[in-house]
């Protein structure tokens, strides 16, 4: 049964199995504008809680996506080299950005459930 | 990022009321998009007619019977050529021949003239001006004014529509059409369209009756941006500085050629030894390799990996459908075709140098 986790940088995660797949929100999306880029992260590279993942560029400007917890990923969406956009039409769905191998379960304890998130956009 | 010291539009509700999302630019709170999104408003420019609320540029209206002579000192311009209704594009200088400002100067009578100053500048233009103005039997007024552009391949049809009939204006050309307005056939965006300065009552009343019609959407600073650099036009502070001077910004054609042989203009001397010298960098297109956008700051490199230039505007181009960006190289690199790479957060992505513009200018011209 996957768990739905969300941070203060807008960024989403669903875990399962040890493993989260991470993206960006609604919220998110809408304020970044139509995205044309998303540079993808290698598989294999590990994160610690704040780095830099991903990058995505809108038409005006580029805004890093930060790891959200450590770990490794696994994963890149390469659908959206070919389709940015997937990101502006489905933040929560196909427009996923990464998945990653937990390093420490545990911190996940710091993130907030959708009625936090939901309480910290309003 | 909108402080309490940023300057508001006097249409500000109206474009609260269309959604629009507001942002800081040269000191006001501006416009940045509307719900329609900066994709859609750029390809909507394009295609109908985008209206744009400009209200942060600044109207100045210099007269008097030296207004020819304090113009032709402020500007490399040959003011008393211009015939009325003309519009042309100059700049004021430093005396390092460095760009002040880039404005649009339109005839309006025989000592009559508009000047269309850049947001950002405004202020310093206005004092520039008037400390210039003291040496002269001239007046310089700082317009009140809603400043909207309608651009697009239907703007006339648009403006027709809400009773405003453009007729026989062509490109670069102003006129009054009604009390305390000034409209011209120019803009900021590579289309055919018109820049109208009026009073607030009266905006009110036009800008409601273009939203009638389904041709009509607002456009944003975002798309604003996105294209002008399409068109390949400068954005002062950006691509233009007080450190770049006509010459390596390749604005050369600006100035007409007597102008620049024999014009007392500010900044002539040190223009003329630029000239002469030839400029070490030139303002060129850049075309990034692949959808990666390449922006304004970063570094370019040739082949061999020396330094070749910088990067000063860089986005993505709806219409072009590729990445767009412009910059400054050495002026030997300066030719269409030229491979070099952008740094961009470490990896070194393929440029060309491209001529400009990307998107075809569609200007009405006769």
């Amino acid at each position: 049964m996957a768990t739905t986790y969300f941070t203060s940088d807008h960024e989403w995660l669903r875990v399962e199995g040890g493993i989260a797949t991470v993206g960006i929100t609604d919220y998110a999306q809408e304020q970044l504008g139509d995205l044309v880029f998303v540079e993808l992260p290698e598989i294999g590279k590990k994160l610690t809680k704040g780095d830099t993942a991903v990058v995505v560029e809108s038409v005006k400007a580029a805004s890093d996506v930060y790891a959200p917890v450590d770990g490794e990923i696994t994963e890149a969406n390469g659908t959206l080299s070919s389709d940015p956009s997937l990101v502006n039409s489905a933040a929560t769905g196909a427009g996923w950005l990464w998945k990653m191998k937990l390093a420490d379960e545990s911190q996940l304890a710091g993130l907030m459930d959708e009625a936090a998130y939901k309480a910290h956009i309003a | 990022m909108t402080g309490d010291d940023s300057k508001h539009l006097p249409l500000e509700d109206i474009h609260t009321a269309a959604g629009a999302r507001f942002g800081a630019f040269a000191g006001w709170s501006m416009p940045l998009t509307y719900p329609a999104g900066v994709m859609k408003e750029h390809l909507h420019t394009r295609e109908h007619a985008g209206l744009f609320d400009i209200s942060h540029m600044k109207l100045f209206e210099v007269s008097g019977p030296q207004a020819v002579a304090l113009l032709d000192r402020a500007c490399p311009l040959d003011a008393g050529a211009l015939e009325i209704s003309q519009s042309k594009l100059s700049f004021f200088l430093n005396e390092a021949g460095g760009i002040l400002d880039d404005l649009i100067v339109t005839r309006l009578g025989d000592t009559r003239f508009m000047v269309v100053a850049n947001a950002g500048n405004a202020a310093a233009d206005e004092k520039h001006l008037r400390e210039l103005a003291a040496n002269f039997d001239v007046k310089v007024e700082p317009l009140d004014r809603v400043f909207l552009a309608i651009q697009g391949p239907e703007a006339w049809a648009v403006l027709s529509r809400a009773g405003i009939e453009t007729g026989s204006l062509l490109f670069m050309h102003g006129v009054e059409p009604r009390k305390d307005w000034f409209m011209s056939r120019s803009g900021y965006t590579g289309e055919d369209g018109f820049e109208i300065g009026l009073p607030e009552a009266d905006a009110r009343d036009l800008v409601t009756k273009l939203l009638e019609d389904e041709r009509v959407l607002w456009i944003g600073l975002a798309a604003r941006d996105s294209l002008r650099l399409e068109a390949g036009l400068c954005l002062h502070g950006q691509d233009i500085t007080p450190e770049t001077d006509p010459a390596a910004a390749a604005l050369m054609w600006a100035i007409p050629k007597d102008i620049r042989a024999s014009g007392a203009f500010i900044g002539a001397d040190a223009l003329r030894a630029a000239v002469e010298r030839g400029p070490a960098q030139k303002r060129v297109g850049l075309k990034p390799e692949g959808r990666q956008p390449v922006r304004a700051g970063a570094a370019l490199f040739d082949a061999d990996g020396n330094h070749a230039g910088h990067v000063t505007s860089g986005g993505f181009g709806p219409s072009a459908g590729h990445p767009v960006a412009m910059g400054y190289v050495a002026a030997a690199l300066a030719k269409p075709g030229t491979r070099l790479f952008a740094d961009v957060r470490g990896t070194k992505i393929p440029v060309d140098i491209s001529s400009l513009p990307f998107t075809p200018h569609r200007y009405r011209k006769g």
